[in-house]
């Protein structure tokens, strides 16, 4: 049963991360970050490391995404300006 | 000269997976029951009434490590601060106070005030259970932002004073040097955990100076996390480039 539970979480992991890297858009790939994240989490709460999976959870599906989406924002704003100045 | 390069780094990658296949090899099965280094770090922990075994590992038997990634995460927001500031080209504008949807106001003022308290309480209960002070710090630190979520810019920096963060951070440093250094005038090595009584196993006072470490770095990621994000936000909302530079 626990076996199952692991191939399972393991499985839905691969796809979430195989799905952040064929996204191309920097923000969607944030969003699917935060629940590739989310998921990884799980993994090591199943493989019974409770503290390991609430650093990632913490990390991992709210810093980075979090970090990323300003970086975005902030290159997004720039190019705007730089063309409203032309 | 490039061949040689890649020569030497097939060299050094082949033996690197070498060493790692042997490694491996000669890993305890997976899920098993007994594992060596375990079942000592176990005992070590018991022996000073820590019931989380992972805080005493990280606070105890290898406190030395985490001074080491503490100094990590102080020297990284250091380089981002220094990095990010506002440089001469640029200027602060004040962003628009911005319209949220009432349902996210709502959800994220009803969140805030649980997150805060559970990242708290994950700090405050390391020595217990899963957690300690970096998960709860991250914790308490990203629920202060859903305030920018639910108001605006403006709100959040009205309850973030980033001198006070700033302070806290390089404080809570040294706070985890000066305990280290206790132990050393109290005659025994830097960090050792001989100084305070270790308490009634699995209660909030147990573990000797578990709970004081994990303190210390509590604040140190919960503060070096608001900094962090500050200047982020920062870089993201306020600060512009001149026009026609």
């Amino acid at each position: 049963m626990a076996d199952a539970l692991i191939v399972v979480v393991l499985l839905l992991v691969a796809a979430s991360a195989t799905a952040a890297v064929a996204q191309r858009d920097p923000a969607r790939q944030a969003l699917v970050l935060s629940f590739l994240g989310t998921l990884l989490a799980a993994l090591f709460t199943v493989l019974q490391a409770p503290d390991v999976g609430l650093s990632q959870l913490a990390v991992g599906s709210a810093l980075t995404p979090l970090l990323i989406m300003l970086c975005v924002r902030k290159i997004r704003r720039r190019g705007r300006s730089k063309e409203d100045a032309r | 000269m490039n061949r040689l390069r890649l020569w030497l780094l097939a060299v050094g990658g082949a033996g690197l997976a070498a060493l790692l296949v042997a490694a491996c090899l000669d890993l305890p099965g997976f899920g098993g029951r007994h594992h060596p280094y375990g079942d000592r770090a176990v005992q070590a922990s018991l022996a000073r009434h820590t019931a989380n075994t992972i805080s005493s590992v990280n606070f105890d038997q290898r406190a030395y490590d985490t001074l080491g990634e503490m100094s990590i995460l102080f020297a990284a927001v250091l380089g981002c601060v220094v990095l990010l500031r506002q440089a001469r080209d640029e200027h602060r504008a004040p962003p628009e106070p911005a319209e949220v949807a009432r349902p996210v106001r709502r959800y994220a003022l009803l969140v805030l005030p649980v997150a805060l308290v559970t990242g708290l309480y994950v700090v405050a209960h390391g020595q217990l259970s899963p957690g300690g002070g970096f998960q709860g710090g991250v914790v308490a630190a990203t629920a202060l932002h859903l305030l920018y979520l639910g108001a605006d810019y403006g709100a959040l920096e009205r309850v973030r004073p980033l001198g006070v963060y700033e302070t806290s951070d390089a404080v809570a440093v040294c706070a985890y040097l000066v305990l280290g250094l206790a132990s050393v005038l109290a005659g025994t090595a830097f960090l050792a955990n001989t100084l305070l009584p270790y308490g009634t196993f699995n209660t909030l006072s147990s573990g000797g100076a578990v709970p004081l470490l994990n303190a210390a770095v509590g604040m140190e990621v919960a503060s070096a996390v608001v900094v962090l994000l500050a200047h982020f936000l920062d870089q993201a909302v306020e600060i512009e480039e001149e026009h026609g530079s």
